[in-house]
């Protein structure tokens, strides 16, 4: 765990994360501009670290409606302006970029932010992304583990020997800078089927796995499949990080919870899906046994505890802007995150909890 | 209310014509629905690659959508190889899983002979039911001796064709009244 900068002893890390998204704000339908929206999620990344959170990351997606499509830039900025937060990107679509770029890019990320970048690489949910960059869909699975194989390569060889099918052969190819440890974290984003959550395990990479809405239940199915597979695969899963990612979003009742982040949501999901969210599914994510962390503070630790008790996670992130939520809005409930829902966290799930 | 009303082939004329009359009951029935016709044959529509439907263009974007929109859909479909036809396959596959929750959807198909009465019992209602439909339990099934030049000569059809129409409208209805009442106690 170590060598991905995760100290067990410490408990469970809380982070948070963004899309990007660009929606308009459903209680007035208007929408703020690109620029305020990019400064915002920047400021946030402020607040968050402020508040104590240990993670931050944002993600890219090419097609309207989102805005950090260039997201290791935004995440140069957010390095910048922070001091200690981890930060990364939620998921950096890698199939359709340039491993070599990429490792240029989080590797000066990493130096900016002295040392607390790390990458976690995806497939896209979304998938603007590649006729944009001169890709074919049909190449979605074949894209991503050349280039993921690709990516860790890079991590763990300055100089590299390589060939594949989808990029140029790289002969004695010197990949610099290198990162302050010479070496990021790089995760493995995992959505949908336990397959991908197989595959991550065999690779003996760390998972970060999306968990959307849904009895907590079925998600330890991908887990223990992921642990199993690292297992069988000469890989010690004591050593492998897991981590998830969710909505969420806290108020001081978990009535006033729901209400308040339902539209946001719901006509988010309408404008990027192209579906909205069923109230009858939303209505059960407030069962303490579903894995959307919406509710009051107590009701949230209790959930995230329970998820941890299941899943046996190192870093849960917290996805709370979509959907045109307001940054006035957003600093309250970093507050709340900060003050009463970490200390609980921690106090439950750090080592010293258990002596 | 958004009623589309589906021809489900690209060749051959019995669905399209059982669909127009279609139309027009549900025109003459219900003049305050709004009612959209959708022919296959009209459309240059993409097999299904696995994207989210927005993400297609052309032709293949607007029909989706206007699925996506509708509050009732009346599909019809000749029977192809003892099946419905690929055309129609299609459209269910450029479709999210649950692309149909929350509507009423209805079944008209046409054949040549009655050897493949039970076929949208069991090719076509099963998809429906996955996608989660609120499907018309009762069908119509038109043979090839129904039809003349583009035309139905069976009577019977006709009422069976009114039927439906009537069917799915006081089901879609109902359901929106349903979901009011269902929406209702939620408070969020």
């Amino acid at each position: 765990m170590k060598k991905y900068r995760i100290n067990p002893d410490n408990g469970l890390e809380f982070g948070i994360y963004t899309l990007g998204d660009h929606l308009p704000n459903p209680h007035t339908s208007e929408r703020i501009s690109n620029q305020q929206r990019i400064n915002e999620i920047i400021e946030f990344a402020q607040l968050a670290e402020q508040a104590g959170i240990d993670f931050f990351s944002v993600g890219e997606s090419h097609q309207d409606y989102f805005t950090t499509q260039a997201h290791s830039v935004v995440l140069g900025a957010i390095a910048q302006a922070t001091e200690k937060i981890k930060i990364a990107s939620s998921s950096t679509i890698i199939s359709t970029l340039d491993p070599v770029r990429v490792y240029e890019d989080f590797s000066t990320i990493d130096l900016i932010s002295d040392g607390r970048t790390e990458i976690i690489a995806g497939r896209a949910s979304r998938v603007g992304n590649f006729e944009l960059l001169g890709y074919s869909l049909r190449d979605y699975e074949a894209l991503y583990e050349e280039k993921f194989d690709l990516l860790q390569l890079i991590n763990e060889n300055e100089v590299v020997n390589w060939e594949g099918e989808y990029r140029a052969p790289l002969r004695d190819a010197k990949v610099i800078p290198r990162p302050k440890e010479g070496w990021l974290p790089i995760w493995r984003a995992v959505g949908g089927p336990p397959g991908s959550a197989m595959k991550a395990g065999r690779a003996g990479v760390p998972m970060f796995l999306a968990t959307l809405g849904g009895p907590a239940t079925s998600f330890k199915h991908s887990i223990d499949v992921y642990r199993e597979a690292a297992a069988n695969n000469g890989h010690n899963p004591d050593d492998l990080p897991v981590a998830t990612a969710g909505l969420f979003n806290v108020a001081e009742t978990t009535q006033k919870a729901m209400q308040e982040v339902y539209p946001h949501i719901n006509e988010g999901m309408k404008l990027t899906n192209g579906q909205g969210f069923s109230k009858q599914h939303f209505a059960q994510g407030a069962d303490k046994r579903d894995v959307l962390n919406v509710g009051s503070p107590q009701e949230i630790i209790e959930k995230i505890l329970y998820q941890h008790e299941l899943f046996g996670h190192q870093r849960y992130i917290a996805q709370m802007d979509f959907g045109g939520v307001t940054l006035d809005q957003l600093k309250e409930k970093v507050e709340m995150i900060g003050s009463e829902i970490m200390p609980a966290i921690k106090k439950y799930t750090s080592k010293r909890a258990e002596d | 209310m958004k009623v589309v009303t589906l021809s489900g082939s690209i060749v051959g004329s019995k669905t399209r014509t059982a669909i127009d009359y279609t139309v027009q009951s549900l025109k003459e029935k219900y003049p305050k629905h709004t009612v959209t016709l959708v022919d296959l044959a009209d459309y240059d529509i993409h097999f299904s690659d696995g994207r989210n439907y927005l993400d297609y263009e052309g032709d293949t974007k607007y029909v989706t959508q206007t699925i996506m929109n509708a509050d009732a859909i009346i599909f019809g479909t000749p029977i192809f190889q003892a099946s419905i036809p690929a055309t129609l396959k299609n459209i269910f596959d450029l479709l999210p899983v649950d692309a149909l929750r929350d509507k009423v959807v209805s079944m008209l198909a046409t054949a040549g002979s009655s050897k493949h009465f039970l076929t949208p019992e069991h090719h076509l209602k099963p998809i429906l039911g996955y996608m989660k439909a609120q499907v018309v339990q009762s069908y119509v099934f038109i043979e090839e001796k129904d039809f003349d030049q583009k035309k139905i000569i069976n009577d019977d059809v006709y009422f069976r064709i009114d039927r439906l129409v009537e069917d799915t409208v006081i089901l879609a209805d109902t359901y929106q009244k349903i979901k009011e009442e269902d929406d209702k106690k939620y408070d969020f």
